[in-house]
């Protein structure tokens, strides 16, 4: 079997990292640089949580919504963050500062309700602890 | 039992910086020690000591070597599966934080046993804060001699529960889509990129060198005659401690929940969204792999809570994680969701536990992969403990929708 593909997810990541946020991630380009069917790499990037077909903000907040985060108050958090964000989850504020989502169970369960930021973690969530959050990511 | 520190012996103990804090601990003296041994020997001691998988499918770990090493072939891999997905599970977080090296170690004999030269550590992307850790500490193994026999990569998963499931894994190594694949051909003959593979998870790994160290029949003496050795849980949930515990296997169940102390339990689910859900008088329930264990997630619900809301949410999560790959899964999780939606929302209807029941069944015996096949599990245990729930959602519907007739714009 060929290895050629091996670092499509990274290629992806990146064509999404690339692109503006007004601007679509150039998968065509990288179908045919790889010559793969464009099928392939919209397959591939609408499958996974962390990729997808759209450019997002400089900054990503995914709020976990795993049941133990369900159990101690996750849907005020997203709602929270709704809120003083003025997005829905899915979205991007206006200034392309943040994208907002939910996921599946972040494996932060003993800290919930958490949610990441970009990479890092941040876990049982106030009102006051999500405004001092928000605040670091410029 | 009290706890039992094995595989946690070294958590907050070392400095996962620092590679001479696990060596003067010990550290790498299995691979040594397996070093002098035929690899014959290394796959026969793990068999004999009976560690079987701690990622929740429970495959004897030491057959899986076995046929590893018999496969044909120059070429094989190891893969550590550090897709910690699970609801309610973050034990290999903890474990890749605070004890890297006992995993590389894990991972050496593993590839010295089966003669791989090459090893992915698949890290889920949810953790990709720690890689800078893994990668550090891989070098300082590597500067030390250890890793000589063995190229080991990290590759960072992209979001997807299912790329937990092994053949899933290896199709998002090669660049795909993470879908289960049909067995067999078993990883084991025909894994990543056709070669012959084992996949194995942070935590089974790590029982590795201490099997290695200690010998098989003094891993094989803790625990039970199908379950040997300690396991390590994650407690989250109505507990006052919520973290990380190690018990030995077959430890009542009340144990562990008492440990991370809880109160006026009503309900415990073992093993995340596909796992058991026990009540309150099961507590005795041993922790072992025939009885409910899974990859050791626990989360307990106490006498407030509401179960059709629990397993809704479960019924949620897979939902929403299942590939979509097999029809029974990807439209039976989606329509499981969408009737115990209906129920939390006071919405629900005669006949709607039938169509539960009956779709539970649809699932376990025709779904492709462990996903669906354990989608209805939970659902099957709520409706045998906690049936009163959801009937008095139907109750409560029904007094709903009579009530919805009153209403002033109804009435024009």
């Amino acid at each position: 079997m060929d290895r050629d593909r091996q670092s499509l997810l990274a290629l992806v990541q990146n064509a999404l990292e690339k692109s503006g946020p007004d601007a679509l991630p150039d998968f065509d380009g990288l179908a045919r640089s790889l010559e793969l069917p464009p099928s392939e790499v919209y397959g591939l990037a609408t499958f996974y949580a962390f990729l997808g077909e759209k450019s997002r903000g400089r900054h990503t907040i995914r709020v976990c919504s795993g049941l133990p985060c369900h159990m101690e108050e996750a849907r005020s958090v997203l709602t929270r963050l709704e809120k003083v964000l003025g997005i829905e989850a899915g979205q991007t504020t206006p200034d392309g500062r943040f994208t907002l989502e939910v996921v599946s169970c972040i494996g932060a369960c003993d800290q919930a309700p958490a949610m990441l930021v970009n990479d890092e973690l941040h876990g049982r969530l106030t009102t006051r602890k999500i405004a001092r959050v928000l605040k670091s990511y410029t | 039992m009290p706890q039992q520190r094995v595989i946690l012996r070294h958590c907050g103990i070392i400095d996962p910086a620092d590679i001479d804090t696990f060596l003067t601990r010990g550290g790498f003296q299995a691979l040594e020690k397996a070093r002098r041994m035929t690899p014959d020997e290394v796959v026969a001691a793990i068999k004999a000591s009976g560690l079987r998988g701690r990622g929740g499918a429970g495959f004897s770990c030491g057959l899986k070597w076995e046929l590893a090493k018999a496969a044909p072939g120059d070429e094989k891999f190891v893969i550590v599966n550090a897709d910690e997905g699970e609801m309610g599970a973050f034990k290999d977080r903890l474990l890749l934080e605070q004890d890297p090296f006992s995993l590389i170690e894990g991972l050496a004999i593993a590839a010295l046993a089966i003669g791989a030269g090459q090893a992915y550590i698949y890290l889920r992307a949810e953790y990709r804060r720690l890689r800078p850790g893994i990668e550090r500490a891989l070098d300082q193994a590597r500067q030390r001699g250890f890793l000589d026999h063995v190229a080991v990569t990290v590759f960072e998963g992209a979001g997807a529960y299912i790329c937990g499931e092994e053949s899933a894994l290896m199709d998002s190594i090669e660049g795909r889509r993470g879908e289960p694949r049909l067995k067999p051909p078993f990883p084991v003959e025909n894994g990543l990129w056709g070669r012959p593979t084992i996949i194995n998870n942070v935590e089974t790994l790590m029982n590795a060198p201490v099997i290695i160290d200690r010998g098989p029949d003094r891993f094989r003496n803790l625990g039970t005659a199908t379950s040997a050795g300690t396991k390590v849980f994650s407690v989250s949930g109505d507990v006052a401690r919520p973290g990380v515990y190690e018990l030995v296997l077959g430890s009542p169940l009340g144990e562990l929940v008492e440990l991370a102390g809880a109160e006026r339990v009503r309900a415990v689910l073992v093993g995340g969204a596909g796992g058991r859900l026990l009540p309150a008088s099961r507590m005795n329930t041993p922790l072992a792999f025939d009885t409910a264990l899974g990859s050791g997630s626990v989360i307990v619900f106490d006498e407030t809570r509401d179960m059709v809301d629990m397993v809704y949410r479960s019924a949620a999560f897979l939902a929403e994680e299942s590939c979509g790959k097999c029809t029974p899964c990807r439209e039976g999780t989606e329509v499981l969701m969408e009737i115990l939606g209906r129920l939390t929302r006071g919405d629900g209807a005669a006949g709607d536990l039938e169509a539960l029941q009956a779709l539970a069944g649809v699932l376990a015996e025709a779904s492709l992969c462990g996903l669906g096949q354990s989608a209805a599990v939970v659902l099957k245990d709520a409706l045998a403990y906690f049936r009163e729930d959801f009937e008095g959602r139907i109750a409560q519907s029904g007094m709903l929708r009579g009530l919805s007739v009153l209403r002033p714009g109804n009435l024009v």
